[in-house]
């Protein structure tokens, strides 16, 4: 009795789970041994081809734009990841303060672009940054700063994506940030006022390192999701200058969708696998040390 | 003494609220302006000064982006794939999040370990081998070619195994000695219990299917199929240099998540603090 009601709960549950496997076998698994497979080879997109050994890899290394695509995803990191972060911890402080209606909007303000797709933050910036009529060019004239066609630019591009970006993003890692806060016991608090420590203070020792690990998180999740950058970088670069702004995701995409190499595409995008895996790896360990240290 | 420092603090206090409050209107204002300018007729829109109120209110772009160009089939086709998208990972991740939470079968921690190692792949390299696969299977220029890479999401199968992990041993003991069946013991008991995350969930996934831009974009060649997400980017025959009616589209293609954001809010905040791995 007991034996069969086990093998019926092993049938249930193989039955249960039978429709992920079979989707995550099909559009996860696979796609992923295909991609090793396939960088090995000079297989057009679609279709057969020869083995050729580590080729596709060797090719990278005198590949300038693959160069350019390494370095210009890079610097989007650089510029996206410790900035974008520290805005978001501001606004969550700022916003934390607030109570009742007045934070559900505000907050619901600086949430809203995280909802939008990025094709419509795209036509939104297209527009505010306008060379001709964006309202943000004539803040320039009254600056007197000298108007820039932004995303025409080399120089401006990145900068400019980067900041899009942040102002698109950010609204994430404001409710990761907010919800650490409200994690914060307010004893706490009422024993530093009652220390007289000031608000800096306060700060410094008490909301700073009670937020680490949070801050940790966001910085984590940020870092992994703007390596795999790919579409505001594309949108923006349609009638600019593709080919300096290349990033790695654009870079498999050309080579893929564009050049009809898909061996080699798949060569570049075993590349960025490696990189996002190795980071989550190394980011995983790293928490579980910190963690370790502070029981 | 301590009355005018905390006087001083409380007008510290204030300046802050006011340059968030600040903060916050600048930082959506690019939203209002699209808005704003999409009911401005074309020659108001550029004219070379700021008008935050239109001197003519205008619907006429909407008329034409509703009537003359295919946004009404984009829209179509976002909705259904969204929708599709929505219902088979939501309800395959529960049923396997539930299996792996509560019952016993051969290769589970296999299983479980296989979804938290996927969790770190990064899906933007797999386009290659994600049109091979579609391509391969007739199905570009599909709604299924669009929805099938769609379906991993193995942030839904960790959060409902953390809910159904939370749920007391005491409730299944007791459905067992009732003589329930296991199929009843998940829709009667399981599945009522965590409707709450359920719909927060579902109404984070439709969000995400509705704005992915990268695999629509790439499974789709022909306007007619496209969602509004790609569509609105790549059709700019349809609307001209005419700005008016390009912020039209973009407010259009935003719209119906903004309004299931704001009707939704704390549904919508609660999912996405839980797939980042936090308990709200």
């Amino acid at each position: 009795m007991m034996l069969r009601n086990r093998r019926n709960e092993a049938l249930f549950a193989l039955a249960l789970i039978a429709p992920f496997v079979a989707i995550y076998g099909l559009v996860f698994v696979y796609p992923t041994i295909r991609l090793f497979m396939i960088s090995l080879t000079d297989a057009p997109l679609i279709g057969h081809g020869n083995f050729v050994g580590f080729d596709n890899y060797a090719r990278l290394s005198s590949d300038r734009r693959f160069g350019t695509a390494v370095w210009n995803t890079a610097y989007f990191v650089l510029i996206t990841v410790v900035p974008g972060t520290l805005v978001a911890f501001a606004i969550a402080l700022g916003v934390n303060r607030l109570a009742g209606r007045l934070q559900a909007a505000i907050l619901a303000l600086f949430f809203l672009p995280y909802i939008l797709p990025v094709s419509v933050v795209y036509l939104l910036w297209d527009w505010t940054l306008n060379f001709q009529f964006g309202i943000a060019m004539y803040l320039f004239d009254m600056l007197g700063i000298a108007r820039i066609p932004l995303f025409k630019s080399t120089a401006w591009f990145m900068p400019a994506v980067g900041i899009i970006t942040i102002w698109w993003t950010a609204g994430f890692s404001i409710l990761l940030f907010l919800a650490g806060l409200r994690t914060i016991p307010t004893e706490i608090y009422e024993a530093a006022a009652l220390d007289n420590a000031g608000r800096w203070s306060t700060f410094r020792r008490i909301t700073w390192p009670l937020m680490w690990p949070i801050t940790a998180l966001v910085l984590t999740i940020q870092l992994i999701s703007q390596l795999k950058i790919f579409d505001q970088v594309y949108l923006f670069s349609v009638g600019g200058r593709p080919n300096d702004n290349v990033v790695l995701v654009y870079y498999v995409f050309q080579r893929a969708f564009q050049s009809d190499q898909g061996g080699r595409a798949a060569a570049v995008a075993v590349v960025l696998f490696v990189i996002v895996i190795v980071v989550s790896v190394l980011n995983f360990q790293l928490t579980r040390l910190s963690g370790g240290r502070d029981r | 003494m301590t009355a005018t420092r905390a006087r001083r603090l409380n007008a510290i206090g204030l300046i802050i609220t006011v340059i968030t409050v600040f903060c916050a209107i600048i930082w959506a204002f690019p939203l209002y302006w699209a808005v704003v300018s999409s009911l401005k007729p074309e020659h108001e829109v550029v004219r070379p000064y700021i008008e935050l109120w239109p001197e003519t209110f205008t619907v006429s772009h909407y008329v034409f982006a509703l009537t003359e160009t295919e946004i009404g089939r984009w829209y179509v086709n976002s909705i259904l794939t969204a929708i599709a998208v929505t219902v088979l990972t939501v309800s395959s991740s529960l049923f396997c999040g539930y299996a792996i939470s509560q019952l016993n079968f051969p290769f589970r921690n296999v299983l479980w370990w296989l979804i938290l190692a996927s969790f770190m792949v990064p899906v933007q390299t797999l386009i290659v081998n994600h049109f091979e696969l579609v391509a391969g299977l007739g199905l570009i220029n599909t709604w299924s070619g669009i929805v099938l890479p769609q379906l991993i999401h193995p942030v839904i199968i960790i959060v409902y195994k953390q809910f159904f992990d939370g749920v007391p041993k005491d409730f299944r003991e007791a459905a067992v000695m009732d003589n329930a069946s296991e199929w009843r013991i998940l829709t009667k008991v399981y599945i009522p219990m965590n409707w709450g995350v359920t719909t927060a969930l579902s109404i984070v996934c439709f969000i995400w299917s509705w704005n992915s831009f990268l695999w629509p974009f790439l499974a789709v060649t022909k306007t007619d199929m496209m969602t509004i997400t790609v569509g609105i980017t790549q059709v700019n025959d349809a609307f001209g240099v005419y700005y008016a009616r390009q912020l039209t589209a973009a407010v259009l293609a935003g719209l119906p998540v903004a309004v299931a954001y704001l009707i939704f809010q704390r549904r919508v905040t609660e999912a996405i603090t839980l797939s980042a791995g936090i308990k709200g």
